[in-house]
This record gives C-alpha cells, structure tokens and sequence, in this order.
C-alpha cells in the first residue's frame, strides 16, 4: 500500500503526532508568562492526544488476517499491531496521568518537554507494535530508546536519575549496536529487509549457513532482551528504575516492555518463523536458547529481588522476573503461547502499573521509596492505598482470584501444552520465591506497627481513584476474563493465519 | 453466564462474602455492630448447611449441583455439588465458622478487618468443600490463603509474622505443586476438562505419569493435614493465631488435606491409588498408612514434651490427623469410614480443646501449663467442659473420637497389623500427656495468683456447649452420620477399584474389599 493511502489507516499515531507538537507549541507559547497555573496545559493537552489516539484504535480494522502492509511494507497492520496499540495506549494514557499527579514531574521547570518526550516515546512504541521490516523495527526501537534516555534522567538536578540515564544509555548503545550489526548479518543471509522476505530467504537458506543465522539472531535477541529486561541483559532495569522519575519508571516497565515483546514475537514469527510446516526458527536452537533465558530470567530476577529494601528496585527485579514468566509464552514458541504473552502482558498491564501509582502516592506524600517507609501504612491513613498494593502484589505473585493469577496459569498452561514441564515447574516454584518478597512488602503495609516519627497520610478521593480502579480491574480480570482470552486469540491468529 | 441445578450451595458459600462487603461498609468505630453483623452473616450458612443435611439423600451421589460455563476457552465451569464424603465437611465448616465468629467477640484491635478477612475464609473453605471443578477447587483453596495469613499475621501472637509467612509458603508450595498436576490432568483428558466427577474417566495418563501426579498431589494436601516431614508450619500457625483462627485451622483447615487426597488423589487418579502392589498394598497406601502412624506416635510424643498448653494442642491435632490417614490407607469400610467420621469428630473435638485453651489465657494471659495448678476449685464449670474436651480427645468410649479411632484401627488391623498396633498403642500415649496435663492444671492445691480467676462466661459456654452435645450424641449415637457418608464411601471404593481395574487393564491390582 502506498503512502497517501496508508495515511488512512494511521490515524492514532497522526494524532499523537499532532499532539506532540501542540504540546511543544502550547510549551513555547506557555515561556516567559507562564504562571503555575498556565503549566497545566502542556499534560492535559497530552491526555487529550493520547485519549483521542485510543479512541481511534477503536476504528482501526485490520484488513485481513495477514495484516495491512502499509507505507510499502514498512508497517503492518492488523489484530496484534491493533492489539498492541491498545494496550500502548492504554499504558501512555495511563503514564500521562501519573505524571499529572507526580510531585517529581511537577517541579520541573520544563514540564512541556517532558510530555513531547513522552508521547514521542509512545508513539515510537506504536512503531514498534507494528514495524514490518528491519529498517522500521530499528528505527522505532532507537526512537523509543532515545526518548526513554532522556526521560530517565529529566530530574535534572537529581544524581541518580542523571547517573541511570547515563547508565541507560551506555547499556542501550552496545545492545543496539549488537542489534543493528545481526540485523545486517540476517540482511546478508536473506537478501532481504522485510520479514516475510526473511522468512522466505531463511526457508531457502542452505544449511551450512545455520551457524550464521543462529549468530545473527543471537545478536538481534540481544537488543530485544534489552527492550524486556531479559538476562543477560537485565543489569540496566534496576538501576535506571530506581534512579527515573516514577512514572517514566512506570512506562519503562509496562509500555517499553510491553512493545519490546511485540517486536519480539513479531520478529520471530514473522521474520524467521512460521512458514511452511515447521518454524524455520526450528532450523537453530533459538528455542532452546530461549528457554535458559527464560528461566534465568524468572529465577535471577526472583532470587535478586528478596533482598531488596527499595520498592522501585524491587519492582524492578520483580518486572525483570516477569519477563521472564512471559519469554514462558515465546518459547512455546505456537499460538497458545503467543496468545498467553499478550494475556499475561495485559495483567502485567493492570498490576505493575497499579503498584507504581501507589509508590508514586506514597513517596509525594512521604518523599520516600524505601520499604521502611511503607511500615504500618495501613495503620496510618493510608489503608486504601495499602490495600490496593497489596492486591497489586499479591497478583503479581500469581494468588487467585486475581489477574496475575490468569496470567500465570495461561502461560503454564500453554506450557504444559507443549511439555515443556521443567520450565512449568521452575515458573511454578519461582512463584513461591516471589511470594516471599512480595508479602514482605505486605507485612510491612499490614503487621509491622508504625513508629510515633512515621508520619500519619492523608490521601484524596481523586489520587485513590485511579490505584481504585487499576486494583478493581485486577480482580475482575481474575475471575471474568473470557472477553480478554477471546481478544488475544485474535491477535494471536495472526500469526498461525 | 447461564446457571442450571440447585442455587442452595452457591448461596451458602457466597453470603459470607456478601457479610465481607456489608461489614467493609460499616464504620470502623462500630464493633459491636461489625461483630453482630458478621455473626448474622455466618448463620445463614449454617442453616443452610442444615437443610442441605435435612434433605439429604446419602444414596445419591452428588447432589444440590449448581453448574453453569465460566471460562469457556479453557471449559472451565463454575460447579458445585456435594456427596456424602462432603457434606459432613460442609456442615463442620459451616458450624465452627458460626461459633467462631462468637467467640472471636473479644478481638478489640481491627475488629472491622478481622471479621471481614473471616468472612471472606468462610467462602473460601465452603467453596473448596463444594467446588467440583478443578480450576474452581483451586480458585477456593488459595482464596482462603489470603485471609489466613492476615488474620495470622496481624491478630497472632508475638511471633506472628514468622509464623504467618510460614504458613503462607508452605501452602503456596503445596498448591503449585496442585496447580501443574491440574493442568497436566486438563490437557490429558479428552474433551479438555475440568470437572473433577470425570477427570478419572476422561484423562488418559499412563500409570508412571499418574504415580507421579499422585505425589505432587499428595505432598500438596500432606502439607495442609499436615503430615510429617510437612507439620513444621503447624506448631508455629496455632500458637501465634488467634482463638478462633485455631479454631478453624484445626478444625477445617486440615481436614481440607484429607479431604483431596480422598476426593482428588483417590477419585481421580485411581489406578495410581491401587498399584503398583507391593507385599498386597499398593505404595500409595503403604505411604499414607506409614506416615500416618508415624503422624500418631510423633505427634503424641512431641505433644507430650510441650510446656504450652496451645502448642500441647496443636501437636495433638498432628496426632489425631495420623489416624485418618491410616484408615484412608486401609481402604476397608471401616476403615475410611473411621477416617472420614475422624476428620468430623476431630474437628469439634479439636475446635474444642482451643477454645477452651483461649479462655483460660483471655483470663491468664499465658498458656504454661506449669502455671496453673488446682483450677478445678476455682473454676468448676470449665474444668468440667475442659474434661469433656480432653476424655474426648482422648478417645474414651462414650464420646465421639472413641467411635472413629476404633473403626480406624479395626479396619487397619485387616493390612497393617504391625503399623495398627503401634497406633493403637499410642493411645496410651494420647491418654498419658492429656491426663498429665488435667493434673498439673485443674488438681492439686491451686495457685495463689490465680484465685479471683472469673468463671467460663455465658459467651464462651455457648461456643462450647453445641460442640460437647455433638461429641457425646455421637460418641454414643454415630448412625446418623454414618448412614450419611457411608454409601458415598462404598461408590468411592467402587470407582477407585473399577476405574484402577480399568486403566491397568491386564495388571493386577491390589485390593482389600
């Protein structure tokens, strides 16, 4: 499809590249007379863009089951891109939001670059969910990691979040120099850029070039596993979720990941797996790869999270540790696995997201992150937001009847499906070591009794109201989700047609 | 969702939630208030679970099913139902969690929270005791986790938090361990199915694979009974919680164990309950009758050791629950019909014992059986009622335990005459460490402190009272329950013998009818 007609079926992403520039334009406008007053602009006309870009995914109908390939094939459109959008948005909007309320983001001067910044990276993660070729996938990649570099260290006159930044971006530039030098190496093998051109040249491929291929994908799931946080190339999530503002900290590890995920399974599926009777990924031992990152993912994330006393950097290794609960889904590597992914990332969605909002509740109301300033938090004023924690957490550890829960028990389902027991029961048993640290935070909340220096909280209906509904959603998620397993079962037909 | 079949259960387990919701909504400052209104919530599930008895009819498999899709990408149905082996469970539970709620009036810190948290166990443990989907099972068994570890950790003792946090992960260890051998099961049968009246008869699994699920399953629910190696939790979860929480542990929790080996081990993994023989008994019940009557001497010896009265108590569960198992290893009629009536008796028996031990440390504020001394003078009635308690448990004839631990050892004696013996015998044990203990507190010339102790209170007696009737009507009366579970007992033997005949086809298959 060429480019004026492809237009069409672009508008959440037009939108929210109409809304990135009004926001700089609001933001130039706003300099000089800006009162506080006037600097809300900037982060609601961004609600709007992102709001208006949801609704319209709303009217995206993807063409047929094998997608739209718009902009000469640059881009692909249907369920799972669709799919995908949505939940971006969804996240973006959610993002957004936080950042309203954020006492961090508030007291910046540059408020209205921060927003540009973050639809910006929003909408590269829209390209993401969508890239159809290798040139689009790198592209969107270094647009989201370029946007994500700066938010990380937009507490200007903070030396952690300017060290993560750093930290970040030194990460992020060996990985995507490994990426792009084994996305060259596919190219030189296939002779092709666009993934259904790489399937059909990996298909043709002669054996004696499996080596190369198998180096070349190594290479490309390396800049992919630094997307989602997997190991070995986890190191950066700890330290650049802990030193980043909370919500960009939020998007790093619901949106980032989540659209890392997409490129990912997108990728493999396309790119170089199911064509003909048997994945040509079949043809190197990528699953087999995956599966010990898998479980190294799961397992170093886990063991490394119990002995964490900051909240942000216990999310963080407990998001590096989902990542790993979700790879459950890629190496199963057949639909089932691919539609428990984009289930378990929607409940990801819901609780990670949900916990953030409530680290963010408590540290502008405390100033703190550290678990020690959780103790006896539902003793002192702040039972709702305690309560909702501790759904969020309880779900994350995979306890019914919550969200989390369905999560885990797709992907070990779908695990189990295809025998792969041994990572079933490494998952399993990963769920009671996690239980451990979460429930920790828990009895900190909820047993532990708040000393006389602990200060009493107070929390307005309109900071509730959002944790309120993230944490009703994650308990209605576990117990009616038959609407959302229909959904991803058609995304995920995508890619078994 | 479309539901079809008797609602009865379904509200039975559901009306202590809508109690959570109810008690949630009132303010925090009212307690009398949130403690009435609880207890108001807790009777309709005890009437209902009386009706259900009323109408029961023991010779009609399962029965009051309410079904109805839930999941229907994974066929996973909401359906309940109970049968003879269940319904004495349903009406324990009901019962207990009635009486409990009563005797938890003295909570004073976080009333509103507390019997929120109760209510919502309530639900949990009705529904694992209806629930006749696997998936939903499940969904009921880690719903009543939450709770508990919250009404451990924050109303417990002084070391609550260890213990909570115990409890907690032993039992999530159980369950994932429950959770794989559940999907397992799923993908095994044909058409995909959770429904655990057929799973024996849809799954298709090899008698190894099934050997191994057995286990998995097995260590799952040994560490809710809990047999040993998997008691250790124990000790630590009664002697933190709360009264009423050890209540229910004791008297609801554990039997939830022995209740899914009866329901889940033996109902739908058959053939591997029966083989493979080994000296005439299968390895399956070799373990349970092994570890049973180990559960009986250790568990009386150690209570026997203990200081702590509650901790004395706690052990003494630990024996008590050996004998279930080993009647559930004979897997003669008498034998699991002593089990099953054992997980019934020890349940008021037990519930019991810790109210008795909650009211003289409400008043004591300690529980060191040294402390005391010549309590019989000072206070007469609950030394009575403590009596009652402790004959009981003791399995004097005349009272409840006596009836069950007899049919357990008689129907053991048939396949474990050397492993019956050594349990019988620890009834001398049993008989030794309860009739010390009623020395050492209630005779002798009594403690100077304890003189102005005030008397059981109309309160606690009428949380006592329903259960000492129950006790003596049974121990001299035990037809009535009998009669209820005893057809439900003979189909199980039937469908495990059939069904393990059927998979093992040419295989011998040892059994002891």
């Amino acid at each position: 499809m060429g480019t004026t007609e492809s237009l069409a079926y672009f508008h959440p992403e037009l939108v929210l590249a109409a809304a990135i520039l009004a926001v700089i334009f609001v933001d130039l406008a706003l300099t000089g007379r800006a009162g506080r007053q006037a600097s809300e602009w900037p982060g609601n006309l961004a609600l709007a863009g992102v709001g208006a870009a949801l609704v319209l995914t709303r009217g995206l109908r993807p063409l047929d089951v094998r997608g739209a390939w718009l902009f000469n094939g640059m881009i692909v459109l249907d369920a799972f891109s669709v799919f995908f959008k949505v939940l971006l948005g969804l996240a973006l909007l959610a993002v957004v939001w936080m950042s309203l309320s954020s006492r961090e983001i508030r007291a910046q001067p540059n408020e209205g670059e921060y927003y540009a910044l973050l639809l910006s990276s929003g909408l590269g993660m829209f390209l993401m969910a969508s890239a159809g070729t290798l040139l689009m996938a790198y592209l969107s990649l270094e647009f989201v990691s370029l946007t994500s570099y700066v938010l990380t260290g937009f507490l200007r006159h903070n030396r952690r979040s300017g060290e993560a930044a750093l930290k970040y971006l030194i990460y992020g530039g060996v990985a995507s120099g490994a990426m792009i030098y084994g996305m060259s190496w596919v190219f030189g093998l296939t002779g092709a850029m666009d993934y259904a051109g790489i399937a059909r040249g990996v298909a043709a491929l002669d054996p004696a070039s499996r080596g190369a291929l198998f180096l070349a994908l190594v290479l490309v799931l390396a800049g992919f596993g630094y997307k989602i946080a997997s190991v070995p190339f986890h190191m950066w999530a700890p330290d650049v979720y802990t030193g980043a503002p909370i919500p960009v900290t939020a998007f790093l590890a619901v949106g980032s990941k989540a659209a890392g995920f997409a490129l990912l399974l997108r990728f493999f599926h396309f790119g170089v797996g199911h064509e003909g009777p048997a994945p040509a990924v079949a043809q190197v031992p990528i699953p087999q790869l995956a599966s010990i990152i898998c479980v190294a993912t799961m397992t170093l994330g886990n063991l490394a999270a119990l002995s964490q006393t900051n909240m942000k950097r216990l999310l963080a290794y407990s998001s590096i540790a989902h990542a790993g609960y979700a790879l459950l889904g890629f190496v199963v590597f057949a639909d089932k696995g691919v539609e428990a992914l984009l289930f378990y990332l929607v409940a990801y969605y819901l609780m990670n997201l949900g916990a953030f909002w409530v680290v963010m509740l408590i540290a502008n109301a405390t100033g703190r992150e550290d678990l020690d300033g959780y103790r006896g938090l539902a003793w002192r004023g702040g039972a709702a937001p305690a309560l909702a924690l501790g759904v969020f957490l309880f779900s994350l550890a995979g306890l019914p009847p919550l969200a989390g829960f369905v999560g885990k028990f797709n992907v070990f389902a779908a695990g189990v499906q295809a025998q792969l027991y041994v990572l079933v029961v490494i998952g399993l048993l990963n769920s009671v070591i996690s239980l451990y640290y979460y429930a920790r935070v828990v009895k900190t909340m909820f047993l532990d009794d708040p000393t006389a220096d602990d200060p009493a909280l107070r929390f307005g209906a309109n900071e509730l109201g959002p944790v309120g509904v993230l944490s009703l959603a994650t308990l209605v998620l576990g117990v009616n989700f038959n609407w959302l397993l229909r959904w991803v079962e058609v995304a995920g037909r995508v890619f078994t047609g | 969702m479309l539901m079809h079949g008797d609602p009865v259960l379904t509200l039975m387990i559901f009306i202590p939630l809508v109690g959570m919701a109810v008690v949630l909504a009132l303010p925090s400052r009212a307690h009398d208030a949130i403690r009435w209104t609880s207890t108001l919530f807790s009777a309709p599930p005890l009437l209902l679970a009386v009706r259900v008895l009323h109408g029961f009819r023991p010779d009609a498999g399962f029965q009051l099913v309410h079904r109805g899709p839930w999941i229907d990408a994974f066929d996973i149905e909401y359906f309940v139902g109970v049968d003879g082996i269940s319904i004495t469970m349903v009406v324990l539970t009901a019962l207990l969690c009635f009486l409990c709620m009563i005797a938890s009036f003295g909570i004073e810190k976080g009333v509103k929270g507390y019997y929120a948290l109760f209510l919502l166990l309530e639900t949990g443990m009705l529904g694992v005791f209806c629930a006749l989907d696997f998936f939903l099972f499940f969904v009921f068994w880690e719903v009543m986790l939450l709770p508990m570890y919250f009404l451990i950790g924050i109303w417990g003792g002084p070391r609550r938090e260890y213990a909570a946090i115990k409890f907690f992960l032993y039992t999530l260890l159980g369950s994932v361990l429950m959770l794989v051998t559940i999907l397992y099961l799923y993908f095994a049968s044909d058409p995909h199915s959770f429904d655990m009246t057929q799973l024996s008869r849809t799954a298709h699994v090899t008698i190894n694979v099934q050997l191994l699920l057995w286990l998995a399953l097995f260590i799952g629910f040994a560490i809710k009974i809990p047999a040993f190696p998997f008691h250790t939790w124990l000790p630590d979860a009664h002697v933190e919680a709360p009264t009423a929480i050890s209540v229910i542990l004791a008297g609801v929790l554990l039997k939830m164990g022995t209740y899914g080996i009866l329901r889940i081990n033996y109902g739908i993994l058959p053939a591997a309950t029966l083989a493979p023989a080994w000296h005439g008994r299968s390895l399956a019940f070799w373990l349970l009758a092994a570890l049973g009557t180990f559960n009986i001497v250790y568990g009386a010896l150690a209570a026997m050791a203990q200081t702590d009265l509650k901790k004395l108590v706690a052990y003494s569960s630990i024996s008590h629950m050996g004998y279930v198992m080993l009647g559930m290893a004979a897997f003669t009629p008498q034998g699991i019909n002593g089990a099953v009536l054992q997980m019934f008796n020890h349940g008021t028996v037990t519930a019991m014992l810790f109210l008795l031990v909650g009211v003289i440390y409400d008043r004591a504020h300690h529980r060191d059986i040294a402390g005391f001394g010549g309590l019989a003078s000072i206070m007469p009635v609950y030394t009575g009622v403590t009596g009652l308690a402790f004959f009981a448990a003791m399995g004097l004839p005349g009272l409840s335990a006596f009836i069950s631990e007899a049919l357990v050892l008689l129907g053991a004696w048939q396949n474990y005459p050397l492993l019956t013996v050594i349990g019988a015998s620890a009834v001398v044990l049993t008989a030794g460490y309860l009739l010390w203990t009623l020395q050492r507190m209630f005779l002798g010339k009594p403690n100077e402190k304890y003189l102005t102790l005030p008397e059981i209170n109309a309160r606690e007696l009428f949380t006592l009272v329903p259960l000492g009737a129950i006790v003596i009507f049974l121990g001299i009366y035990p037809t009535p329950i009998l009669d209820l579970q005893s057809p439900a007992l003979v189909r199980l033997n039937d469908h495990v013998t059939q069904a393990a005949a059927r998979t093992a086809g040419t295989e011998r298959v040892a059994v002891a009818r």
